[in-house]
């Protein structure tokens, strides 16, 4: 699984999948979109249908979700943390990430090819690919415990970590040639 | 109606003034060309001025990418979050 790659031709993105291929992105954003899922909030359940604002919401459980959804107020580790602060942004933004992360997942399942083949995608799902890549990576290599430094090359080829850091490696040459094919769309503050 | 009442907190009010910024943080996941491209697409900075707020989120660990009321940086960083960078606000 070394030879997929974005390519551009007249304005719709292009890649062709193997089976593999097709089969491991199909299951990662599958794993994205688990993750994801709504959580259990605490309160009214009318509240939200009149208009009130929504009650706690639970701190991620577990590092991968943590980094996935992150606090806005305490970097994690950092001294003079504001869970409070960071729990009532949570409140009010924790819905909306999630469902931006579950739609972008959503758009690579609708989109691979099934046992592999060609994948054309407009400007809108590629934008959703390159989300959904960069949250499977972020899951996976929270998960793997990854650092700037770390190289497949330490691990035996026996070794699980190897494996999933080969896929980790190719998502990352992925994601590199989607960018490749994409100009930044400015859509922010002036 | 009655008139508000008149506090006079001046230590207040200049905690209040004092400017809210929004951080990003160095992960060892997020690509540099990623993190370059998210910049542009939601500050809206040249490609030169991205590069260099990555570069310094690299080297130094942080970079502050904008700043303003705590309400408009609470946003800048809901934005970023929802594209996956490690970001968090302060007080400058």
């Amino acid at each position: 699984m070394r030879g997929m790659r974005f390519t551009r031709h007249r304005g719709v993105l292009r890649a062709d999948l193997d089976e593999v291929e097709a089969g491991v992105l199909a299951q990662l954003a599958e794993e994205v979109l688990g993750l994801v899922d709504e959580p259990e909030v605490s309160g009214d359940p009318l509240a939200a249908l009149v208009g009130l604002p929504p009650g706690d919401v639970p701190e991620p459980d577990g590092p991968v979700l943590s980094r996935l959804l992150p606090d806005a107020y305490d970097r994690p580790g950092a001294d003079g943390t504001d869970p409070e602060a960071s729990g009532d942004f949570r409140r009010y933004t924790d819905a909306d990430l999630r469902a931006g992360k579950r739609a972008n997942a959503q758009v690579v399942l609708d989109t691979v090819p099934e046992g592999g083949g060609r994948m054309t995608l407009d400007r809108d799902q590629a934008d959703a690919w390159l989300g959904c890549l960069n949250d499977v990576r972020l899951a996976l290599g929270t998960s793997l415990g990854v650092t700037e430094h770390t190289d497949p090359d330490d691990y035996a080829d026996n070794d699980p970590a190897y494996q999933a850091l080969q896929v980790y490696g190719w998502l990352g040459y992925l994601q590199e040639s989607l960018l490749s094919c994409l100009e930044p769309r400015v859509s922010g503050t002036p | 109606m009655t008139a508000p009442a008149q506090l006079d907190h001046p230590e207040t009010d200049e905690l209040l003034d004092r400017p809210w910024v929004a951080i990003v943080w160095n992960d060892p996941v997020n690509l540099m060309s990623y993190v370059t491209h998210v910049l542009i697409e939601l500050f809206g900075f040249t490609k030169d001025k991205a590069t260099q707020l990555m570069l310094q989120v690299h080297h130094d660990g942080k970079a502050v990418v904008s700043n303003g009321t705590r309400e408009q940086m609470e946003a800048d960083v809901a934005r970023c979050h929802a594209k996956g960078l490690w970001a968090t606000l302060q007080q400058d």
